[in-house]
């Protein structure tokens, strides 16, 4: 019979595993401090950032770069626009 | 609304870069066409922004200096006064306040300033982001039974964060503006919580 697999969700990127090490890899992520949502049922792990390392960043006020799509499937990020002021905006249609 | 202030203050040095938390682009889509942005306007579905700035509800605004700093942290702000008689918030002050900083006017916040009225995120708030992340990965798996008891968990880990738990609905094939939300948020506020959470010098 062949191993069963399982998803593990590493801060957005996908990693597909023997059930055995997703496990263990879960495990390992929880035991170093990260934030791991588990499901052992569904065979999936989704591991986290850490506080502390998100709070860095912030609390010494650089503002943390990001790279996300337009409609159109470009890319932008927040770094392109150093030497001007910029309005971030979040919102949503709900 | 954003794209007019991007037109009024691009020439004085202004970036608007507006990013939309929802479910998928086709859900962003209508906003984004009505608006004609020839500004930055993305689209996060995965939540990346909220997760990198610990962003709880939205709509949430920053200001960002021209070295990359946080000036302004995490504040309620509307482009317009469409929904002041329900949120009981308006957009002058705000942008009043853009416009002095952006034009030199005034500084902005002082770094210290910042830094009160900064809110880091709890391990809970992370866990809860992680949560948020495999009920959403499920859910777009077909497996909507098991996506449920994490959306669950996640609105129990930060019951702060409607990024969470009003972002969810529309994943959940529920009505983000129907009886759940208005249930959720009357908990909330009787219990003498706001909903939005404006900076001091902004509440006007």
């Amino acid at each position: 019979m062949a191993p069963r697999r399982f998803t593990l969700i590493d801060d957005g990127r996908l990693l597909e595993v023997e059930e055995a090490e997703g496990l263990a890899l879960a495990e390992r992520a929880r035991a170093g401090g990260r934030p791991v949502a588990l499901d052992p049922e569904e065979r999936a792990a989704y591991l986290g950032i850490p506080a502390s390392e998100r709070a860095g960043p912030l609390a010494a006020l650089e503002a943390p770069d990001f790279t996300l799509p337009d409609l159109e499937g470009r890319p932008h990020s927040l770094a392109a626009h150093r030497g001007r002021k910029v309005l971030l905006v979040a919102y949503a249609s709900w | 609304m954003w794209q007019a202030l991007s037109e009024e203050l691009g020439g004085a040095g202004l970036a608007v870069i507006t990013v939309a938390l929802d479910r998928s682009p086709e859900d962003a889509r209508p906003w984004i066409e009505a608006a004609r942005p020839t500004h930055p306007s993305l689209i996060d579905t995965r939540h990346v922004l909220a997760d990198l700035y610990n962003i709880v509800n939205v709509p949430t605004i920053l200001w960002i200096d021209e070295r990359g700093r946080i000036a302004r942290p995490n504040d309620v702000a509307f482009g317009t006064d469409t929904f002041t008689h329900i949120t009981g918030l308006a957009s002058a002050r705000p942008l009043a306040a853009l416009r002095a900083w952006v034009r030199g006017a005034t500084p902005g916040l002082a770094p210290e300033e910042v830094r009160r009225h900064l809110v880091l995120p709890s391990e809970e708030d992370q866990l809860a982001r992680a949560e948020f992340g495999l009920a959403d990965w499920l859910a777009r798996e077909g497996r909507p039974e098991a996506a449920e008891r994490h959306f669950v968990r996640a609105g129990e880990l930060a019951p702060h964060d409607f990024t969470i738990r009003r972002g969810s609905l529309p994943i959940r094939g529920i009505d983000p503006m129907g009886p759940r939300f208005r249930e959720m948020l009357g908990e909330w506020t009787r219990a003498g919580r706001p909903y939005y959470r404006p900076l001091p010098d902004t509440r006007g």
